[in-house]
């Protein structure tokens, strides 16, 4: 059996998945719009809504647009998504991160429907997210996302979404 | 009060909402459980940077707040109400450059809850961008609104 290659420098992978994520990020005005920033821990994504004036839906309480709260959910699950087959392609070599830029990314999935179920009003803090990926096929997938501000498990908002998934090449 | 009257106050409410203010809305209509609300293309809107086209988000927040004025203009509606849950459905990518308008109807409403449908149309009219079924709360008088 031959000799098991030496894994790379941990610099190394961390800059080419930290690069790949920034590259999905950056490009799109909507996500800096909102203000919106992921986590990364290995290939596990959490979105982060700090929050702002201008996402207040209802001032009298105040509590966070219903709208503002749907964008959260949908852009989480679509950032997700997109990661979960950049990170494929990345870890098996086939694309390399450190020349992704916006106007270079492999083309994002498409929103079929999104439905999102509005559990109790959103506070005026800090919001986060986390998506997962129930079924990713070649041509349909369907995302999971749930929301939270305080408590981990006292979710505000929780969303499934279906997308379409881009053309491949092959 | 007259409907111009009422057109005013809705019109104020809903530009007043910061959110709304920031998406650039504006009440095209509104009475008897129907609303319009419409807001312009934008470019800090783009979900794609590839093709300018709007995020699918932003469409979202249009309908919710759409709907939401289709429940408070319906006559059955004491007062606030707020989102139970919202199923967006999209067609069609909206058009780069072109303004985006929603309209609702609160096709129903019982003593609790409030049952909306929604679409949203570029400058095509005859193919919606979005369609949308929501249902919504009905607050009890005197229950403060969410």
């Amino acid at each position: 059996m031959a000799p098991r290659a030496r894994p790379e420098p941990v610099q190394v992978i961390k800059q080419r998945r930290d690069a790949a994520l920034r590259a999905l990020v950056a490009g799109v005005p909507y996500i800096q719009f909102l203000g919106i920033a992921f986590d990364r821990r290995g290939d596990e994504l959490t979105a982060t809504l700090p929050f702002d004036e201008k996402l207040i839906g209802n001032p009298m309480l105040p509590a966070l647009h219903g709208g503002v709260t749907a964008a959260f959910l949908e852009t989480t699950a679509i950032i997700e998504l997109s990661w979960s087959l950049l990170w494929e392609e990345m870890e098996a070599g086939r694309i390399d991160a450190t020349l992704l830029d916006p106007l270079h990314l492999p083309r994002l999935p498409k929103t079929i429907d999104f439905t999102v179920d509005y559990l109790r009003s959103g506070l005026p803090r800090d919001a986060y997210a986390r998506a997962r990926v129930n079924r990713s096929g070649r041509r349909y997938a369907s995302v999971h996302v749930e929301a939270w501000q305080d408590n981990r498990s006292r979710l505000f908002a929780q969303a499934t979404g279906h997308f379409l998934m881009p053309a491949r090449d092959d | 009060m007259d409907e111009q009257g009422k057109m005013a106050i809705a019109r104020q409410f809903i530009e007043a909402i910061p959110h709304s203010r920031a998406l650039g809305m504006v009440l095209d209509e509104i009475g008897e459980g129907v609303a319009a609300i419409s807001m312009p293309y934008d470019l800090r809107l783009v979900g794609d940077p590839q093709t300018g086209v709007i995020h699918g988000g932003a469409v979202s927040a249009l309908m919710d707040t759409c709907c939401g004025a289709a429940v408070m203009s319906h006559p059955g509606s004491p007062a606030g109400t707020a989102t139970i849950d919202l199923r967006i459905d999209y067609m069609r990518a909206a058009t780069p450059g072109q303004r985006i308008r929603a309209r609702a109807e609160c096709h129903h409403i019982t003593r609790s809850v409030a049952f909306v449908r929604a679409s949203a149309h570029d400058d095509n009219d005859a193919l919606p961008v979005a369609t949308a079924t929501g249902t919504f709360t009905v607050q009890a008088t005197g229950e403060r609104m969410a």
